[in-house]
């Protein structure tokens, strides 16, 4: 308990979250059938599901089961998926492969079976000269009940506990029940600089930089500095890192800390220095036409919005 | 699911398991950080698990340049075969509506690994103390049935307090009386799973408020140590305001309370 300013005697919140596992206690032994119902009723509309948009057909097995690989590229919020887009997806021809329909409280939208392109949050392609490499764009908010949702898909669908009966897993859905050992992960994201932590002032550090954690299997030498202790990471990235480090794939995650999370040309290059990796470099051909495309991303995207027109 | 780190599952039988419950001022959490830390104990394995809130960092008991660019996850469990002790470290929160389903994972797990006894390092809520709590020690300790054997003696010997019962429901003046730790994070279910199960079980709890809960760890594991002994008092300690004991803070308690303060503040 704590008291507050004006003389109130409030509840002081638990940095252990133990308050919500207290509630969650209350409300089982009070939960009605109809509370159940709605309950099932969310997490049916939470479900992660991978999609074909092409023929409208749900994937039935894992994304990396019906298209294995050997290396996977994701990027994870809109500078990373800007970064992908202009200098990666610039050459070669991209096939979309699958794309991921889930619904959250951070998610603008409501129809999700008929994505735009422009709306499209979470894309699969694979490059159409060489098939065994797969990349994601995902612009969405993946939330902590549907990450693991992500990377994996149940080992018998039949045989859902009573918990996760209605939900095929994102983790589950990209990498399925079989851990692959042969493909080898990058991943790209942003986190705002507030959240890493050194000892001098976080205001005296020149934003944007980029820094790296890697998996035991990753071998090659990272683009830019390892993420020095005692930061971490966490949301989807690492879910993904988690996933790869357990199973003993090998992946690496870069990660660009920024004071402008919103689309910034600065922070996309940031990036820069991930196309000498041996991932990317050879997907990477015209940088000067890359930076070209990625001008105009951000010019569409500062005149969409500007609240004068 | 425990996943070990190299080929084969390593084997546990026989060893006690100690292990965090997240609780009020992270107090088991940091605990157990202190006695993998001191004892130099080596990762054997993760529990994988889609209950804790994902996260990753570089080695949190890094001691070198070598030795700091292990990737580390949300929960992985480590081992000091010397002492037949396995650690169960705990780095992020349940999601919702799952931490009744990792403790069945857990217990789960526990069982078919044949470990000796689980010991849970917890916490509760220090405003929750009653007048008679409040006047004795912060310490206290609850054992499941198929325990009570074999510690209660030494136990009984160390003064040490059990955990009191109290009302289930507060506002009833005929309510039944049942052992209740609020703040303690999952520590009930473990008990009552544990007691129901026949799982050997210690639960060791500090009453504490969140704040710079360091000091409540440290105290927390010298309370486990006066029973378990795991390690032996510094003999050569000239500081008296100094623990006795030589517990090591690991790398990764620097900047607990954020990053270094802006020059323009003052």
């Amino acid at each position: 308990m704590a008291a507050t300013f004006f003389g109130e005697v409030v509840r002081a919140p638990c940095r252990a979250g133990t308050e919500d596992e207290e509630e969650e206690e209350e409300e089982g032994r009070r939960e009605t059938p109809e509370d159940g119902e709605v309950r099932q009723q969310l997490a049916r509309k939470r479900e992660v599901r991978l999609l074909r948009r092409q023929t409208k057909t749900t994937l039935e097995v894992s994304l990396l089961e019906k298209y294995p690989c050997s290396k996977f590229i994701i990027a994870i919020g809109n500078n990373a998926v800007a970064f992908l887009s202009s200098f990666i997806m610039n050459s070669g021809v991209w096939e979309e492969v699958g794309c991921a329909k889930l619904w959250n409280e951070w998610c603008r939208t409501v129809d999700t079976t008929h994505l735009s392109p422009t709306e499209a949050f979470c894309v699969f392609y694979h490059l159409k000269s060489n098939p065994l490499v797969v990349l994601c764009q995902c612009s969405c908010y993946v939330a902590e009940d549907q990450q693991y949702q992500w990377l994996e898909k149940p080992h018998n669908p039949g045989n859902h506990t009573q918990s996760n009966s209605c939900q095929v897993f994102w983790l589950q859905m990209v990498f399925g029940s079989c851990p692959r050992k042969n493909v080898q992960v990058t991943i790209l994201t942003c986190r705002h600089v507030t959240d890493y932590k050194t000892s001098e002032s976080t205001s005296s550090l020149h934003t944007p930089f980029l820094k790296a954690l890697k998996t035991q299997n990753f071998r090659e030498p990272p683009c830019c500095s390892l993420l020095e202790q005692p930061n971490i990471v966490h949301d989807l990235p690492a879910a993904v890192l988690s996933y790869c480090q357990v199973w003993k794939i090998s992946a690496i995650l870069y990660l660009c800390y920024t004071d402008v999370m919103k689309l910034d040309l600065i922070t996309v290059e940031a990036f820069k220095p991930v196309l000498s990796s041996r991932s990317l470099k050879s997907l990477v051909k015209n940088i000067p036409q890359s930076t070209e495309i990625l001008k105009k991303l951000m010019t569409t995207n500062e005149i969409q919005s500007n609240i004068y027109t | 699911m425990f996943v070990p780190c190299g080929d084969s599952v390593p084997d546990l039988s026989g060893c006690t398991l100690l292990m965090p419950a997240v609780s009020v001022g992270n107090v088991g959490q940091l605990a157990i950080d202190l006695i993998i830390s001191t004892l130099n104990m080596c990762k054997i394995g993760y529990f994988y698990t889609d209950c804790l809130v994902p996260m990753v960092g570089n080695n949190p008991y890094a001691t070198a340049e070598e030795n700091s660019t292990e990737l580390s996850i949300n929960a992985e469990v480590y081992a000091s075969p010397s002492k037949k002790l396995v650690a169960l470290q705990l780095r992020s929160i349940f999601i919702k509506y799952k931490s009744k389903s990792f403790c069945e994972k857990l217990l789960s797990w526990v069982k078919s690994s044949n470990c000796a006894k689980v010991v849970v390092l917890s916490s509760s809520h220090s405003y929750h103390r009653n007048d008679l709590q409040l006047r004795s020690t912060p310490f206290r300790y609850l054992l499941t049935p198929s325990m009570q054997k074999s510690v209660q003696n030494k136990i009984q010997s160390l003064n040490w307090e059990e955990m009191e019962k109290s009302p289930c429901i507060p506002e009833i003046d005929d309510s039944e009386f049942c052992v209740c730790i609020p703040g303690g994070g999952i520590t009930k279910t473990l008990y009552d799973e544990g007691c129901s199960k026949e799982i050997p079980m210690v639960i060791l709890l500090k009453f504490v408020s969140e704040g710079d809960n360091i000091p409540d760890a440290l105290g927390l594991v010298e309370y486990l140590n006066e029973w378990l002994q795991i390690i032996k008092p510094c003999l050569q300690c000239d500081d008296p305001s100094a623990s006795a004991l030589p517990w090591k803070m690991p790398s990764s308690w620097r900047l607990l309370f954020g990053s270094g303060l802006p020059p323009a503040l003052f």
